[in-house]
């Protein structure tokens, strides 16, 4: 059996555009969502939130909600039963936020619960929650890190403990001063909310004293089950947590927030399975958001536009418990050859919850940070920013000193400009006219890291040609059905329509959850796994079967490709997995396998050190290869220079991901990324009253996300590319990716529009209005 | 939302009755902006009565005008011939509002009588003296980025009517029928109908507790028929205006005749500009003199931190579509 592969499986399934195998369940509603699950004897729960950002409950009045018809019980931190430990007393706390509402009167943020009703319909509990009359003893709230009140400190640690809030590459001021070129801004990142199309939900079901069932909307049923079992005292195997399908999560689903366990112990308060469902104005104050955030690079370089320099802080507003900010430089440090690099985080407490990852967390304001400084400079010299990006090029990571396992961003940026067209661009800003309309062109270059992770999966080969395969994994919506689907295909040799994948159960095998685009690449390794642990065994079934072609065969002189047993000395000597089984008698048969993405896999499979022969150089340690996919975006936008509105005219990203195993799924994938990015970019802004620290566009109508009218069309390729180091197949994530670096490529086509640079996004008409007031 | 009682009304008196009966009752036809305030609990009505089977339909040229029943729903009245062709600005900013799906659902009625979009008036959470008079307005100090700068108070400063028809309807002299429970009809020129805030910006209408809106009349001019409804906003579709302007010009001999202003998001109310229309008539159509039009408009007003854009967007806005429907 050959598992050191040095080239990536051999694919007849996999990358096929394959429509969505649960396509046909969503479109007619037979796809049952959290919220629309039901089991007999379910109440509805409903949140009532706190109207205050800061002070104490003094008195809870439920007296008129009590006497409303069909209300079962009303809990407040009075009566609401207790956890057994709160968040911040489970030793290590696996969700970004570690405060857990109602365990006493103290109000921390606005929006925070304050009360629970349980009621058998959920307009009779929603009617019920406005009726109780909370008064509350108010103070000033801190509603920011801009607020008089609120005093910056070094939180040492970021990310729950994870990395340092102060890195260091180099001798960054000291070049930095030195540079021919210095350039210095300051960028603002609103704060923006994930704001998926289906809300958080809860459906919580105690099946006795000690077994819990949880119909979740997560991204990660282990998370969550993990978070559950420390906060109930609980052994994990006692909770079931099920999420079938997800209606976009974007990362607000891939944490613990208090909902969940509030609705779990009301639950046992009343000892009847509970559902509840966050409205969307309560999807702001409850499943966290991107900070809002303000970042100074100082960017040095050579005469001739090579880096020498980047130093980077950051300021951000956290809450009044944890430690959590976008780690925004990871980004800055990596993207481009340069020598010395440093990131500065300072954080200061407000009442508001804590923040969470979002859709490429750090890379995204990151980016827009270093491709904006990056144009500039290019301007400033009178280079093509694609030229600056290439006299930059790093052909190892600057980072840590590693070989790339595979880098195709050069592909990327000569495909990119071909379809874009680049060659056409004027580069003096300001020149092209379209009309009344400036026309700009500007591109962006994209990265996300490939997250060392694991999991396992379970494969069952029936006689007659059909597999189940299960993997505990999650379906954001983005085809994680449907690419496992074909991954099986693959690997046992069968059509997609006789597989079927299950997924998004804790009693299936543990994998990881769908976030830092690590989903596809490792569910795909365990199904490999797992296929492989049946390869074996159905190798050694034929070799000991006197009908097989292989019998008498060694083992390891056999190979399996497509579902096919061959001698790997003679290929036509063998037979299928399925023929072999048929003839056993046995009606099926089972394997399981963990599977490594990323670092892992490649210390397995190659050695810690053995890393890359051809790296010689002394500068590179050793210890294997840095993982990252790479990308570009080009875009067209028409800017109205006298009412300030800016809309995208064309798009174009162009990919380097490895294996693509949907080309279909992939491509909308990379779609949503740049709509996604073009949201933030353009429009994405959640607004925290500074007096009250409280939202006042919170839901779909303030908070404004692009709508059809606002995308052109956008045109995704992948550029082939082969990766042997990070898993079987070669496959990259891609969540992430499409997003990193959109803001700065539509803010640096707005300057060649305008000859202005816009570095607060979002960057809305009044900001280009009053950009272009100023001189260019 | 609280519980109500739901009632059909067979007759425009019963309806108005039953309203004068109970000041707790609210009227709902398409409900889109009702419901959303009922769940938020913004407005809370013991009693929802009905009018969707009044006869107050229909769209029709008459000596007066064009009138539609109050009872159409946008989208219908977006795209009826009648008004593509005579009034351009009022199928634009019927078909430029909202989405769809809401344009469908949503009468003519309704859309006059919507509320405003101030977060602070839609969240029961904050003070509002629109909401419950003498709480006060955070939003003087606060996030105004969308609210007034025209018309404002120190007691308010929402756009109470944030939407665009009525903005098109003002500028075109539009009257509105109101119909009491005596079954007595009166005629309010839409520049009469809504109030400025001053001290009292919970009384946003002349319309009487037992009232019901029942028709729109749009005077036929030429000055309709060339007429012009612009709007900006950061979000291409499904948004409110930054700033909109109504425009609609009658030029005769390289001269203008006739001018008609009003702006959109910019005011309390749907802000009518005779200062910018006496600038304009009698003039030939000039960037210049729009732009003296422009800045007529605005002379007025009072801009705040986060809304001192609008002064020179609505001026843009305006000098756009005046531009645009002389060409």
């Amino acid at each position: 059996m050959e598992t050191n592969q040095t080239k990536n499986a051999p694919t007849n399934v996999v990358g096929k555009p394959l429509d969505r195998v649960d396509g046909p369940a969503k479109v007619t509603g037979a796809a049952r969502y959290s919220a629309e699950i039901s089991v007999p004897g379910t109440v509805y729960g409903v949140l009532k939130t706190s109207t205050i950002a800061k002070g104490r409950i003094t008195s809870i009045d439920t007296s008129r909600a009590a006497k409303e018809p069909g209300i079962i019980t009303i809990l407040t931190h009075e009566n609401l039963p207790k956890p057994a430990k709160t968040p911040q007393q489970v030793e290590k706390w696996r969700a970004a936020q570690s405060y857990l509402p109602m365990q006493d009167a103290q109000v921390q943020y606005a929006g925070q619960p304050v009360a629970l009703v349980v009621a058998d319909t959920l307009e009779r509990a929603t009617q019920a929650a406005a009726l109780i009359n909370v008064t509350y003893q108010a103070e000033a709230p801190i509603d920011s890190f801009h607020d008089p009140k609120a005093e910056l400190f070094d939180p040492q640690k970021i990310q729950q403990g994870k990395k340092d809030s102060h890195v260091v590459r180099g001798n960054p001021q000291q070049a930095f001063d030195g540079a021919a070129i210095r350039h210095e801004a300051t960028y603002v990142h609103a704060i923006n909310h994930h704001s998926p199309m289906e809300p958080a939900a809860t459906l919580a079901v105690w099946e006795g004293a000690d077994k819990l069932t949880v119909y979740e909307s997560s991204q990660n049923v282990t998370m969550h089950q993990g978070a559950l079992a420390d906060l109930l005292g609980m052994p994990r195997e006692q909770i079931r947590v099920v999420t079938k399908y997800i209606g976009g999560g974007f990362g607000c689903k891939g944490s613990f927030w208090p909902h969940t366990i509030l609705t779990v112990l009301a639950a046992k308060a009343v000892n009847r399975p509970v559902k509840l469902a966050l409205t969307r104005q309560q999807m702001f104050t409850g499943v966290g958001h991107r900070e809002d955030q303000e970042q100074t690079l100082k960017m040095g370089t050579t005469a001739d536009g090579k880096l020498v320099s980047l130093v980077h802080t950051k300021r951000a507003t956290t809450s009044p418990w944890d430690n959590y900010t976008e780690s925004n430089g990871k980004i800055l440090d990596m993207l481009y050859a340069c020598p010395n690099y440093s990131t500065t985080y300072e954080l200061a407490r407000a009442n508001v919850m804590t923040s969470v990852w979002m859709r490429a967390p750090g890379e995204a304001p990151g980016s827009f940070a270093l491709e904006s400084s990056l144009d500039d400079v290019a301007n400033q010299l009178g280079l093509d920013p694609l030229e600056i990006r290439l006299r930059n090029y790093a052909d190892y990571d600057h980072s840590n000193g590693k070989p790339w396992s595979s880098k195709s961003l050069k592909q990327c940026y000569a495909r990119g400009a071909e379809l874009f067209g680049w060659d056409k661009r004027q580069a003096k800003p300001g020149q092209n006219r379209r009309g009344r309309l400036l026309v700009g062109h500007g591109m962006a270059t994209a990265s996300y890291p490939v997250h060392s992770s694991q999991g396992t999966a379970r494969v069952r080969l029936f006689a007659d040609g059909h597999a189940v395969v299960e993997a505990g994994a999650t379906d954001l919506g983005t085809g994680t059905y449907t690419v496992m689907t074909q991954v099986s295909a693959d690997a046992l040799g069968l059509a997609p329509e006789k597989i079927r994948f299950e997924l998004g159960d804790t009693r299936l095998p543990t994998a990881p959850g769908s976030g830092g685009s690590v989903a596809a690449g490792t569910v795909a390794s365990s199904i490999m796994a797992a296929a492989e642990d049946v390869w074996d065994k159905v190798v050694k079934m034929a070799v000991a079967d006197k009908k097989s072609p292989l019998y008498k065969a060694k083992p390891a002189d056999v190979k399996v490709e497509l579902g096919r047993m061959f001698l790997t000395k003679d290929p036509q000597k063998g037979e299928t997995l399925v023929a072999a089984l048929v003839r056993s008698g046995q009606p099926d048969i089972e394997g399981s396998g963990t599977g490594k993405y990323g670092a892992g896999y490649e210390e397995k499979n190659f050695g810690q050190n053995g890393a890359d022969p051809n790296n010689d150089s002394k500068e590179k340690k050793t210890g294997g290869h840095s993982m990252h996919s790479f990308g570009a975006h080009f875009c067209e936008v028409e800017v109205d220079p006298d009412l300030g509105t800016v809309r995208i005219t064309r798009w174009v990203g162009v990919h380097g991901a490895g294996t693509v195993l949907n080309l279909k799924t992939a491509t909308s994938q990379m779609i949503g990324g740049a709509i996604y990015g073009i949201g933030a970019a353009l429009m994405e802004e959640t607004h925290r009253d500074a007096s009250f620290a409280r939202y006042t566009n919170a839901d779909l109508a303030g908070y404004h996300i692009p709508v059809n009218a606002d995308i052109p069309e956008i045109k995704v390729e992948f550029v082939p590319e082969s990766d042997p180091y990070i898993n079987y197949l070669g496959v990259k994530g891609i969540g992430e990716l499409g997003m990193v670096g959109v803001a700065a490529a539509v803010g640096n086509a707005i300057f060649n529009a305008t000859g202005r640079r816009l570095r607060h996004l979002p960057i809305t008409p009044d900001k280009v209005l009053e950009a272009l007031r100023q001189p260019a | 939302m609280n519980n109500f009682s739901y009632y059909q009304a067979d007759k425009a008196k019963d309806a108005t009755s039953a309203k004068r009966a109970d000041k707790s009752a609210a009227f709902i036809a398409g409900g889109t902006t009702l419901l959303d305030l009922m769940k938020l609990n913004v407005e809370n009505h013991d009693q929802l009565i009905d009018v969707n089977t009044l006869p107050f339909r229909g769209v029709e040229m008459t000596k007066n005008g064009l009138r539609i029943g109050a009872l159409e729903r946008m989208s219908d009245v977006g795209e009826h011939p009648l008004v593509v062709k005579n009034f351009p600005a009022v199928s634009q900013s019927l078909l430029l509002a909202a989405s769809a799906q809401l344009r469908n659902m949503a009468s003519i009625g309704g859309n006059i009588l919507q509320r405003t979009r101030c977060g602070y008036f839609r969240d029961t959470a904050f003070p509002c003296n629109k909401r419950e008079p003498g709480t006060g307005c955070p939003a003087l100090e606060g996030d105004h980025r969308n609210l007034a700068i025209l018309g404002t108070s120190e007691a308010c400063i929402a756009t109470s009517y944030p939407g665009d028809l009525s903005v098109a309807l003002t500028a075109l002299d539009a009257v509105l029928t109101l119909e009491n429970a005596k079954g007595k009809q009166r005629e309010v020129p839409i520049t009469r109908f809504y109030l400025l805030p001053g001290s009292t910006p919970q009384k946003e209408t002349v319309l009487e507790d037992d009232e019901l809106l029942v028709a729109v009349t749009i005077p036929q001019t030429v000055a309709a028929q060339k007429s012009l409804y612009l709007k900006v906003r950061e979000r291409t579709s499904y948004a409110y205006a930054l700033a909109s302007a109504a425009v609609g010009l009658e030029v005769q001999g390289g001269i203008i005749r006739a001018a008609k202003v009003a702006l959109g998001g910019v005011g309390t109310q749907p802000w009518r500009s005779p200062e910018a229309e006496k600038m304009l008539v009698g003039k030939a159509p000039s960037e210049a003199v729009f732009r003296a039009a422009a800045e007529a408009a605005l002379r007025g007003a009072k801009p705040r931190e986060h809304n001192a854009f609008k002064v020179e967007m609505a001026q843009n806005t305006l000098v756009r579509a005046l531009s645009e429907v002389a060409a």
